[in-house]
This record gives structure tokens, C-alpha cells and sequence, in this order.
């Protein structure tokens, strides 16, 4: 899923104290699973917001709503009215959400109340891990089912550099080496012979290098 | 003699000599004086000189033009390429200028990580890693083909070389790393700086076993100490540097003012065993910041006079 994480309050204030009517709007679906941008954290925002404002004897009338997900218009129609009402959204949804407000809403000023960091699995509870880069063209086959590509900070696909020291990456003691985990599954697979065959130059046409990516599936228009 | 390219270097080892390279770090600044002052230092006592690419991701002038000025001196070079900067495109664009200028020796690198230097907000490329840059220069060299398959006119003709650190873990996996490099087509080695003599011999004997030295020349990574300090700084913040205690204390129990002497002697020390080292073709000394130490180094390891090599 989308992780992302909440601008600092002073960022979020500095760019929506100007407006008269913000709507704080939550994104209830990936970004609430991190405790960042859900419908329950736009309530507390604008809460921290209303603070904010009462403190620096700011007139602005903040309101906070949230919907299932600010990707797909279906979920829209119980806000309409909310959305109407503002003159300024600010989203916490991921950069996706955002980017619909705005296509949906072409004259709504939208701010962004969040930053996204990455897609990722809950490794634990409250520990959540990035895992993929969407290159469009997986590998994890040639990798032990490990992204180098996400988990290197080299990307490298024919790994470990030298800086690999004692399972970590050489530019932090806090992040594993990928390759080291590479090689220990492939041990404990019993095919440590892949480690030998050389990862061929990837095609990155498949991923942003290439340009913006779309799926369509002509069966599904309405 | 089956010489692939015009590289003096190549012609070194294919005699059987034991080669000497070293390196210089070009400057902060666009003055050649500092490169061709250094490579004037010790342009003697070594086959080819190393020129850095961007070393720990600080900016500097760049490894061509370094290379270039070594050339009008007529000392060879051996340029270093990282894969952190450039794609595929500018990766073949520099090989094809160096190879304008005749520079026959390559090192095919993927650099450290950009945080280390004075632009850590800055992008890494990686679009190739050192293993395929290696596989990309063959290519180049022995198809006369770019990577896209269309020809080249007059291909780059180098020898191609790249760095293997026996230090770095996980231990069990470098030789074949090692091998992985070899499959990809890569002629010579120059290794990570060498402390810990035993770990080194026992990944060399794991290479001979994988029969790697009868493919590749290892040439044996060598760096002086010029402190007590400067040992005790490798040894805890360089990434996959090992440095054993008993190396530290030696430099920490010799007096101040005996230092750096005594980390040139440790350096004497270790070309001297490894110069029996069977599978060891040569030796890269890297004296950072310290060329002029490399003739006394080569003299003292028996290593001079170069043999002359048409």
C-alpha cells in the first residue's frame, strides 16, 4: 500500500493560513493504515489547526471531512457539499489524491497535508517498510523475491558492493544490506548457483524513465 | 603473447611481470597542476596511474580530463568510471572520448553512495552496476557495437578492469562475486586496501579454487598509513574496510614523529608476503594524499626498476 507521512504543522499552517474556509480532508483507505492521512487524523488536524488559528488571531474557519478513498470518484458524492462550502482543500491523502481533487475540482485550491514516502507492507505494528518502485517489469524472480531495485540504496542488480558490512548497507548501520538478504534466502533455498548468473541491464522504459504509465482495460468503460 | 588491446598494463601482466599501478585524485578545482605534479612524482616507479572518478562522491574535476593530461605526459592511465552518475548513454560517450585519446585501461566501478559526499541531496543513475558495465565495454570492444546493437566506428579498444573487496561480507560470497565479474568479461583486478593479510590469503586460495586466477589478474590493493589516527579512522568509518587491532596498536605504539614511517613500513611488510601470494599479479598502491611516497614504497617492496615494456 501508499505509506506517507504529515507535513510538520508549521508547513501545513504556513500554507493554508491565507484562505478563509478549509476543509482538512482525510483519505480513509492506504494513508490511515500509517496513522497519517486517514479520516481519523484530518479530525485531529483540524483540531491542531483550529488551535493554530485562535493563537495567531487568524480568521479562518476550518471544517474536516474524509472520504473511503480521494482516488476514484465514486466515493465522492457524500461530500459534494463539503467540498462546495470550502475555498481550499487541504488533502492528506497520498500525491494521488491530491492530483484528483484537482482534476475532479479544476478551480479548488488544493494543498497538500502530507508527503508520500513510499509503497510498502506493515512489517509490525507501526513499522512500515517501502518494498516496491512500480519499474513495470518485475524481477523478483532473478533476486530471491527481494526488490534490489527498492532495497539498494545502489539499485544494483548484480549486489553486494563493497560497502556491505555485518548485513547492513554502507550508509546506514539501520538499513539492511539487500544483497545479504538476497543470498541468505538463496541459501536457505539451496540455490546460492542463481547468485553466480549475471542480472542482465534492465529495461527501465517500463518505469518513470519512460514517461507517465496508464492501464486501460476497454471492457471496463462505462 | 595474446594482447587484446594496446594497453601497457595488459602487456605487463601477459609477460608475467608483476605490475605496479597507482592512483591519483584529480582536484577541487580546474588547475591540472595538481594532477600532473602528482602523476610527475611517481610516473617511474608504476605501469599505469589510476585516475578517480568523483571518490566518495565529493566533486571534483573529472576522471577524463585527468586521464587526458596524464596522456600528453605519456603516462598511462587507467580510467575509473563509476556507474553512480552517468547512464548508458553517457557511460558509452566517455568510454568512446577516452578511447578518442587512446586510454586503454578501464575501471568499471559503481561508486559509493552519494550521502558520503558534498551533494547527498543529489540523484544516483544506476542504470548499470559495475558488473554490467564491465559486461557494456566488452561489448563495445569485441562486437564494435554499442548497446543498442547498432556499429561503432573505430570501437574503444580497452583493458578491462574493476575492484573486488574481499573485506566486505558477506565473506563466503566474494570469490564468487569475483567470478560473477569474470563471467562478465573483466581482465584485471585492483583490490580494497589489504590489513588483514590472513582474510585476503584465504580469499585468494577460494578464488584459485574457483580457478579465477588463471582468468583475471589480481592485482593486490595496498594503502600506507600516515597516522595512528588515519588507521584508526579506516578502520571504524570506512564501510567494508578491515583493519585489524593488532595493526592499529602497532601504529598507536609507535611515537608520534615515527608514524608515518611506520605505516610505510606495514605497507613494505605486506607487499613483500603477498608478493608470494600465488594468483597476486601485482599490486595497486593507493597512497591517498601521499604520492610521494609510492617510489620509496616500490623501491623498498623490490619492485623497482619497472621493467621496460615497448
Amino acid at each position: 500500500m501508499i505509506v506517507g507521512k504529515q507535513k510538520p504543522l508549521d508547513d501545513i499552517w504556513n500554507r493554508v493560513k491565507g484562505f478563509e474556509k478549509l476543509l482538512v480532508f482525510g483519505c480513509n483507505t492506504c494513508v490511515a493504515v500509517c496513522h497519517e492521512g486517514g479520516n481519523k487524523e484530518a479530525e485531529i488536524l483540524t483540531s491542531l489547526l483550529r488551535m493554530r488559528a485562535t493563537q495567531e488571531k487568524v480568521p479562518i474557519d476550518i471544517r474536516s471531512s474524509g472520504i473511503e478513498r480521494q482516488c476514484e470518484h465514486e466515493f465522492f458524492d457524500a461530500v459534494e457539499k463539503e467540498i462546495e462550502w470550502a475555498d481550499a482543500v487541504l488533502s492528506i491523502a497520498c500525491g494521488v489524491g491530491v492530483q484528483f481533487l484537482v482534476k475532479r475540482y479544476p478551480s479548488l485550491q488544493v494543498s497538500p497535508g502530507l508527503d508520500t514516502t513510499f509503497m510498502g507492507d506493515v512489517e509490525k505494528p507501526g513499522l512500515f517498510m517501502e518494498s516496491c518502485q512500480a519499474c513495470g517489469k518485475c524481477i523478483l524472480d532473478l533476486t530471491a523475491g527481494i526488490c534490489v531495485m527498492t532495497r539498494c540504496a545502489k539499485r544494483l542488480l548484480n549486489g553486494p558492493c563493497g560497502g556491505s558490512t555485518k548485513g547492513k548497507c554502507e550508509i546506514s548501520k539501520e538499513i539492511d544490506c539487500a544483497w545479504q538478504l538476497v543470498i541468505d534466502r538463496l541459501e536457505a533455498l539451496g540455490k546460492l548457483d542463481d547468485f553466480v548468473k549475471v542480472v542482465p541491464l534492465k529495461d527501465w522504459s517500463t518505469g518513470r524513465d519512460g514517461g507517465p504509465r496508464k492501464l486501460f482495460h476497454e471492457d471496463l468503460e462505462s | 603473447m595474446n594482447l587484446k588491446t594496446p594497453s601497457k598494463l595488459e602487456k605487463m601482466l601477459a609477460a608475467g611481470h608483476l605490475a605496479v599501478t597507482s592512483e591519483c585524485g584529480p582536484p577541487r578545482g580546474s588547475d591540472p597542476a595538481s594532477i600532473t605534479k602528482k602523476a610527475e612524482m611517481i610516473r617511474n616507479h608504476v605501469d599505469a596511474i589510476n585516475i578517480t572518478d568523483n571518490q566518495t562522491s565529493v566533486t571534483r574535476l573529472c576522471s577524463l580530463a585527468a586521464c587526458i593530461h596524464l596522456k600528453h605526459m605519456g603516462v598511462e592511465p587507467v580510467l575509473q568510471m563509476v556507474t553512480r552518475d552517468r547512464n548508458r548513454i553517457a557511460l558509452q560517450s566517455d568510454i568512446l572520448g577516452a578511447a578518442s585519446f587512446d586510454i586503454h585501461n578501464i575501471l568499471c566501478l559503481s561508486g559509493d553512495h552519494q550521502s558520503f559526499g558534498d551533494c547527498p541531496q543529489g540523484q544516483n543513475v544506476h542504470d548499470l552496476d559495475s558488473i554490467q558495465l564491465i559486461q557494456s565495454v566488452r561489448h563495445m570492444r569485441d562486437e564494435g557495437k554499442f548497446l543498442s546493437g547498432d556499429d561503432i566506428a573505430r570501437p574503444p579498444s580497452m583493458f578491462v578492469g574493476a575492484a573486488a573487496n574481499p573485506f566486505a561480507d558477506p565473506f563466503h560470497i566474494r570469490a564468487l562475486r569475483l567470478a560473477k565479474k569474470v563471467s562478465a568479461g573483466v581482465e584485471f583486478i585492483q583490490t580494497q586496501c589489504i590489513y588483514n593479510l590472513d582474510r585476503f590469503e584465504k580469499w585468494m586460495e577460494m578464488v584459485r579454487d574457483l580457478g579465477l586466477t588463471e582468468k583475471v589478474f589480481i592485482l593486490a590493493g595496498v594503502t600506507p598509513f600516515k597516522s595512528a589516527g588515519m588507521a584508526k579512522y579506516m578502520k571504524n568509518r570506512v564501510p567494508g574496510m578491515d583493519v585489524p587491532d593488532e595493526v592499529v596498536s602497532r601504529m598507536a605504539g609507535t611515537p608520534k614523529e615515527k608514524q608515518s614511517e611506520e605505516g610505510i613500513n606495514i605497507c613494505v611488510e605486506s607487499i613483500q608476503r603477498l608478493k608470494e601470494l600465488p594468483g597476486v599479479a601485482g599490486f595497486h598502491i593507493m597512497a591517498i594524499e601521499w604520492e610521494e611516497k609510492v617510489p620509496e614504497i616500490v623501491e623498498r617492496a623490490g619492485l623497482y626498476p619497472r621493467p621496460q615494456i615497448s
